[in-house]
């Protein structure tokens, strides 16, 4: 209505509308013009009556001029409702910009009607509903034509059978129109569930520490594997030995408890015997700096075994690689009192125990260790027989012994000593006896073959007259064949491996038995020996007549030279007391007179110096022995100058006795 | 075996000694002359001291090895033997 309105108004200039000049009015047609407000309509749009001209109250009185001006009103195509200012906002330039073109449709009239274009997709579904029966008819109508003009009918059959197919075609086509679902649903199995559980395996935490000792302890095992299987790869491998293994593997736990057990043993002696240790290793006497020339010696361990109560000890030898073990030989120096002896080894370390102990049949009467193989020692028996015990095996028995058949001596054995290895490399080793033989034993394989080195008689010459006795013997410690030999008649002799017929010399030495010979172990030339004569004499080999006479007032039992002085020597006596001597610092008396035991009665037999401590031993014939230890003094060294170094060492020590010996013969000679 | 014996008793006749207890590789003792739980309160706070030190020794030198250790109390002297697969404790009183 809006296009009728503008259409009125926009008349040519030259027209014009009645009413319209001069005032304005709106008029009203009866055909429901709407209103047009939004034109020219202000106010007051009452209905009025078309023909009577009313002037509103409310008119705008205009002038005449006012009222013949002329409005032009254009007819335009133009929807006068359509919004002229719709703004769309444009993404590109962010803004909201005027859209140019406004729809511009404007619909007067619309009406829903249900015509179908016969092409349309819906109208088609009508006719192919529709279809069949239609074209029944049809194909009924064209096959009476068919028969007037069959090719026209067949192209057309051909025609229509295209339409059927395509028809039929087009009712497959599937489409979101027309598109059905058909859907089926199979059966569905069962379902059933099968499980099945294994034993899970075996499980085991494992922990372990990776230390560097715990890789070295592998790498050690590996090779000690290796080098087993290389020696199995050698040697033929024996069942036997296996099956021993096992055994001692299954046997009773304790046994590996042994070597613990002494280790403990011994620190709980030491524990026990803690001052006695401390002493051994600090103390020094401090009250020698004011005794000159005395010395004194300290009591240290006391060993003893319950079941060598009532023998006496009849040797003593300590081990020259093993400080601190010596050994004892138990027996009776009592004729009438003969029974059983035993071999008993004492380690410092143990004072309460002995670390080997042998009983032996008859009582020993000697010993000596091997000085390069410390495990063989040498025993000689009052029997007469002699035995080399291995230390190393744990049979109680020794690994050779003499018997009467094998060479024997008849008589006690008083002293046994070490030879170097002969040339086979067996070892070997002397002994004395009563009955004037010195026998040289060898130890080949398993038996001691005997050799009779010499034999001693009364007269100078061998195999002359009666055999004298051999109580005592000792080699030189660097002349390897020279040896000495003290008899029971009081006299030593001097012999040498070579000549077995004959002496190298002689000398009257004691009264009574010489109990205890022994070369000196720095000066090459001096000796010493005791008797029971009550006498301690020191010889130059080459005098005949002795050096030094010392009376000690009872039967002197052993002597031993000290290893650290040439001059140092100690006697022990039946009295119970020890001697010391130093000659270097007193040539006429001892610097030591101390009684050891507790009881007067009890003799001492034997004295041996520690080769590297400053201890001694003293055994008994209670069968004690008794470590004691030698005070500063006693051990004296000669003392230095200032600004001089004096030299250390034998040749010291050797000097030193020369000195006195050159002292002693120099009277002789003025003498002479 | 009967030497083995001998020795613990000479042990245990010492003075001063309190008690012996021998103890396993693992730390479980297997011979005792003390109580039952004094044994097995100190076989395994030892059993723990010697590992310790053992390994301490081994460590600085892996060629060395401990031989024993002594622990000194007020009251007592607690001394350990160990051994490959055992150790000797032995507690003594050595002032008695």
């Amino acid at each position: 209505d809006s296009v009728k309105d503008s259409r009125r108004r926009s008349r040519a200039t030259e027209s014009s509308w009645p009413g319209r000049q001069g005032n304005q009015y709106t008029i009203r047609g009866v055909g429901g013009d709407e209103d047009d407000g939004t034109e020219i309509g202000e106010g007051g749009d009452e209905w009025m009556h078309g023909k009577t001209l009313i002037k509103p109250p409310d008119q705008l009185d205009l002038t005449e001029a006012e009222l013949k001006e002329e409005f032009t009103r254009i007819l335009t195509a133009n929807n006068p409702h359509a919004p002229q200012n719709i703004v769309r906002y444009s993404f590109k330039e962010r803004s909201y910009k005027p859209i140019s073109s406004v729809d511009q449709l404007a619909v007067h009239f619309f009406l829903e009607g249900n015509l179908l274009h016969r092409d349309s997709d819906e109208a088609r579904r009508q006719k192919a509903k529709q279809g069949l029966p239609d074209e029944k008819a049809t194909v009924v109508t064209e096959t009476e034509d068919e028969k007037l003009e069959t090719p026209a009918a067949g192209g057309e059959e051909a025609g229509d059978v295209e339409e059927g197919g395509g028809e039929d075609g087009e009712q497959k086509l599937t489409n979101q129109f027309n598109f059905s679902e058909r859907a089926s649903q199979t059966l569905n199995n069962p379902l059933r569930e099968r499980g099945c559980q294994t034993e899970p395996p075996p499980r085991a935490s494992f922990s372990a520490t990776a230390n560097q000792w715990e890789i070295y302890d592998v790498y050690l095992e590996e090779m000690q594997k290796q080098e087993k299987n290389k020696e199995k790869a050698k040697a033929v491998p024996k069942k036997e030995d296996d099956k021993g293994k096992k055994k001692l593997t299954l046997s009773d736990d304790l046994t590996k408890v042994a070597k613990v057990a002494k280790i403990i043993e011994r620190m709980v002696n030491q524990n026990t015997f803690d001052d006695i240790a401390q002493d051994f290793r600090y103390f020094e006497d401090a009250s020698d700096e004011f005794r000159e020339q005395e010395g004194t010696l300290l009591p240290l361990w006391k060993f003893q075994y319950d079941q060598a109560k009532r023998l006496s000890v009849t040797a003593l030898c300590w081990n020259q690689s093993y400080k601190d073990l010596f050994a004892v030989g138990l027996g009776s120096y009592d004729f009438t009192k003969q029974g059983r002896g035993m071999l008993v080894f004492y380690s410092l370390k143990n004072s309460t125990y002995p670390e080997y102990n042998y009983p032996t049949t008859s009582g020993i009467l000697c010993l000596d260790i091997h000085p390069d193989r410390p495990y063989l020692v040498a025993v000689g028996f009052y029997d007469g027989c002699v035995a080399v015990y291995n230390l190393k095996e744990e049979r109680p028995e020794p690994v050779y012994k003499s018997s009467s058949k094998s060479g024997k001596h008849t008589d006690p054995v008083w002293q046994v000593r070490w030879q170097k290895d002969d040339m086979d490399n067996h070892q070997n080793f002397f002994s004395v006896s009563s009955d004037g033989r010195v026998v040289s034993w060898t130890l080949v394989k398993s038996e001691l073959v005997f050799t009779d080195i010499i034999k001693l008689s009364l007269v100078g010459a061998v195999s002359e007259g009666p055999e004298a006795c051999g109580t005592s013997f000792d080699f030189h410690k660097q002349i390897n064949y020279l040896f000495l030999v003290g008899t029971e008649e009081g006299k030593i002799h001097k012999c040498s491996k070579a000549y077995s017929s004959q002496f190298l010399e002689t000398y009257d030495a004691h009264n009574m038995a010489v109990d205890a010979v022994k070369w000196n172990q720095f000066h090459p030339k001096v000796f010493i020996s005791c008797s029971s004569d009550w006498t301690v004499k020191i010889w130059d080999h080459t005098i005949r007549t002795p050096v030094f006479i010392f009376d000690l007032n009872a039967a002197v039992g052993d002597v031993a030279w000290s290893p650290y002085s040439s001059t140092v020597f100690a006697a022990v006596t039946a009295d119970g007391k020890v001697h010391v001597f130093d000659l270097g610092i007193n040539k006429y008396e001892a610097i030591c007179q101390q009684p050891v035991v507790a009881k007067k009665k009890t003799k001492l037999t034997h004295i041996e110096f520690n080769p590297v401590y400053p201890i001694i031993i003293v055994g008994d014939d209670r069968g004690y022995v008794t470590s004691l230890k030698l005070s500063p003094n006693l051990r004296s060294k000669p003392k230095e100058k200032k600004g001089q170094e004096l030299p250390r060492g034998p040749e010291v020590e050797i000097a030193k006795m020369e000195k006195l010996l050159s002292l002693l013969r120099e009277p002789e000679n003025s003498k002479a | 075996m009967a030497e083995v014996e001998e020795t613990l008793k000479r042990i245990q006749s010492q003075k001063g000694v309190q008690g012996i207890i021998i103890v396993n590789a693992e730390g479980i003792p297997i011979k005792t002359t003390l109580d039952n739980s004094s044994t097995v309160q100190y076989a395994g706070l030892i059993h723990q001291s010697v590992m310790k030190a053992r390994s301490t020794v081994r460590d600085i030198d892996p060629q060395n090895d401990l031989t024993f250790l002594r622990i000194r109390s007020k009251k007592n002297e607690i001394m350990i033997a160990p051994d490959k697969d055992y150790f000797l404790i032995v507690i003594q009183n050595p002032s008695d």
